[in-house]
């Protein structure tokens, strides 16, 4: 494993090229840790010598940004900056849109500039430049995936094509929501909404877009947001499916892919 | 010479009349905190450009697009009349314009006649949507009693004014093929033509009466519109270009932090802070509509009610009390009350009611995901979730009314620097057992 983290690299004299930033959700989510170790096997498969922060790692605090707690939200940023700084990273990937989003926008400011990329553009610039090879006799699907956009990585941020790219490169069959892309509707979870309760509705915002998701037919979900997985997850519970559609982060289709080639 | 004298002093009193609510306008509006487009000047001619004077979030529903590019084209064409008209009632004159421009006034009058028929159909169509096939998006709870009853004088008026121009038109086609002075033969009337037959039986003075009454008409109609629009969600035609011109293009996953909270912060974590960072004693985030900024404000005002941001808006698609065009709404009508406050008495010093709480309700800021839909949905760059940030600011900051769960997701924050419970040596577990 070409990964370690940085106080250790930094023992070793050395530095990587990428900082792995791993967020809440994949440190302590059973199911989100997953999307981290099938994400540090591609890193490995590239070749790409990555650090992590470990215990230096702290939340980048978009949860208490976006719940107007910019007390705590700049406490926690202004820290991890000083960290990083001290690392003197520069480039960093997140499987996390809210970190993305946070660091790259929010961080600046704070006198935090670094390269931010969320993991489907990194994945993909691994893909274009041929340091990540996916096996030559990948031929498309018969079963129908669909993407579900994270709202801070589409209109949050503009990022559209990257996730679709990696999944079509995989030999993936893509379909669309009716609601897709600038249009995505929200899985429920920003916002600081996955730390609270829903407020008084007539429904959950995540069956409202799980039931649009199966819909279409597509027998796999394909999400870039450990909110997200959280939120589809638990409305393909809802909809009694959980047999029949898998629900999975975008670096976990691709190991599949690399592992069955 | 009377009635010269007469419209002078109409003129003169509406427009007058119109600066004066505009002036008062720009005070209100002035209430909020400073507010800098982060965009180079360019940059801001440009996004006014294309969002504003090309329209290019309406093309999202085509439909209305259509619509909307026909009126809003056709707004533009009449005026060329309206300012035919204005100096023939100062002038005293009729048709002033034809003979210095030719052919060139048949090809305006053309226009003119072509896109009156067209607004007309848009206009209908308009209503038809709003009233008939009822699109569920103007018929959301905040849309009852004043808001469509504006819309409904907005196209009545646009239907009004049309037919009055019409009517103009043909009365005085039928005067041209009289002789009758000073209708010389001018002009080209595809439109109206069709209907002079049947004023062809009129006296020659019952048609000076219908032609003088539909002038008259038809400028009055403009200029009572024109004061009318301060008080209407009209506004969007003259604010869509400042509005545009201001947004920031930054993207809408940036939300800006506080530099009062920063100057604290780096104080409390011992890092050096920048000169002149003085925390300043304000209100963090925001309570009232004073607090927010001016382009809040300005937001608040250019806002037409379409709801595009409300249809797209998960919290109210599942039925919670969300809107975010009600948030711009009771911002608008929050701004309304002080500035009827300013207009007697010439200042404003609070009369203890507030945006939170009197108008907008906690149940209804908390709803928001902050997924950027409706910032996407706005077709003049509104940004209803700044709006709600600031809001929700207010509530944990200033009156620390977060809910619950979320108190305990700040407390882990702090003491874990996570929203779970979890210890941060912890952090790396996920990682123990990989093998290359």
């Amino acid at each position: 494993m070409a990964g370690k983290t940085l106080a250790a690299w930094a023992a070793a004299g050395e530095k990587p090229e990428i900082l792995y930033w791993v967020g809440c959700a994949a440190s302590y989510d059973d199911r989100a840790q997953r999307v981290a170790r099938a994400f540090v096997q591609l890193l490995d498969a590239a070749g790409v010598r990555w650090g992590i922060l470990g215990p230096e790692e702290a939340c980048t605090g978009d949860p208490a940004k976006r719940a107007g707690h910019d007390f705590l939200f700049q406490m926690l940023a202004l820290q991890n900056i000083q960290t990083l700084r001290t690392y003197e990273v520069q480039r960093i990937v997140a499987t996390c849109p809210h970190c993305f989003n946070t660091l790259k926008n929010e961080y600046p400011d704070l006198g935090g500039a670094f390269e931010v990329w969320h993991h489907s553009q990194y994945l993909w610039h691994l893909i274009q430049t041929g340091r990540l090879r996916l096996p030559p006799s990948l031929s498309q699907e018969e079963v129908e995936t669909i993407f579900h956009d994270p709202c801070y990585l589409g209109r949050g941020n503009g990022e559209y094509e990257a996730p679709r790219a990696v999944l079509r490169q995989a030999g993936v069959r893509l379909v669309e929501a009716p609601r897709s892309r600038d249009f995505a509707l929200c899985c429920g979870a920003g916002g600081a909404q996955m730390f609270k309760e829903p407020e008084p509705g007539r429904k959950d915002i995540n069956i409202e877009r799980t039931e649009e998701l199966l819909a279409t037919g597509a027998q796999r979900i394909a999400v870039g947001c450990p909110f997200c997985m959280t939120m589809i997850r638990d409305g393909v519970k809802h909809a009694g499916k959980e047999q029949k559609v898998e629900v999975l982060d975008i670096a976990e289709i691709l190991v599949e892919k690399l592992k069955n080639s | 010479m009377i009635s010269q004298i007469a419209f002078v002093l109409v003129l003169v009193g509406a427009v007058a009349l119109f600066a004066y609510h505009v002036r008062l306008l720009r005070k209100t509006i002035l209430l909020g905190r400073p507010y800098e487009s982060p965009a180079p000047v360019r940059q801001r001619w440009l996004q006014m450009l294309r969002v504003a004077v090309f329209q290019q979030r309406m093309m999202d529903k085509p439909i209305a697009s259509a619509a909307h590019w026909v009126i809003y084209v056709g707004f533009l064409v009449v005026n060329l009349e309206v300012a035919e008209i204005v100096l023939d009632g100062l002038l005293g004159t009729h048709r002033v314009l034809a003979p210095f421009l030719g052919s060139v006034y048949d090809a305006m009058t053309v226009a003119a006649e072509v896109f009156l028929g067209l607004v007309f159909v848009a206009a209908v169509i308009f209503l038809w949507r709003r009233n008939v096939s009822k699109v569920p998006r103007f018929h959301t709870a905040e849309m009852r009693g004043w808001p469509p009853l504006d819309a409904n004088i907005i196209l009545w008026t646009e239907i009004f004014l049309v037919l009055a121009l019409f009517f103009m038109n043909a009365a005085d086609q039928v005067l041209q093929g009289r002789g009758v002075e000073p209708y010389s033969k001018v002009g080209t009337f595809p439109l109206s033509q069709l209907v002079t037959p049947f004023l062809s039986g009129l006296s020659t003075s019952s048609l000076v009466v219908i032609e003088r009454t539909a002038w008259w008409v038809h400028i009055l109609g403009i200029l009572a519109f024109l004061n009318y629009i301060p008080f209407s969600k009209h506004l969007h035609i003259f604010l869509a270009f400042p509005n545009t011109y201001y947004a920031s293009p930054e993207p809408p996953g940036k939300l800006r932090s506080l530099p009062q909270v920063t100057a604290v912060v780096k104080e409390a974590l011992g890092l050096p802070t920048e000169n002149g960072t003085q925390a300043e004693a304000s209100t963090l985030g925001a309570k009232d509509v004073t607090d927010l900024t001016w382009k809040n404000l300005l937001d608040a005002y250019t806002c037409t009610e379409c709801g595009r941001c409300t249809a797209v808006c998960p919290a109210h698609i599942t039925g919670k009390k969300l809107s975010p065009r009600k948030i711009l709404m009771d911002t608008r009508d929050r701004l309304e009350e002080i500035k009827r406050h300013i207009h007697r008495t010439g200042k404003w010093e609070g009369d203890g009611k507030a945006l939170l709480g009197d108008y907008i309700t906690p149940e209804e800021i908390w709803a928001c995901t902050t997924c950027n839909a409706c910032v996407r949905a706005c077709p003049v760059l509104i940004h209803p979730v700044s709006i709600i940030m600031q809001l929700r600011q207010y509530l944990v900051m200033e009156a620390s009314q977060a809910p619950e769960t979320l108190n305990a997701a700040f407390v882990s924050m702090e003491n874990n620097g996570s929203p779970w419970a979890f210890p941060a040596a912890e952090r790396a577990k996920w990682a123990e057992n990989l093998t290359a």
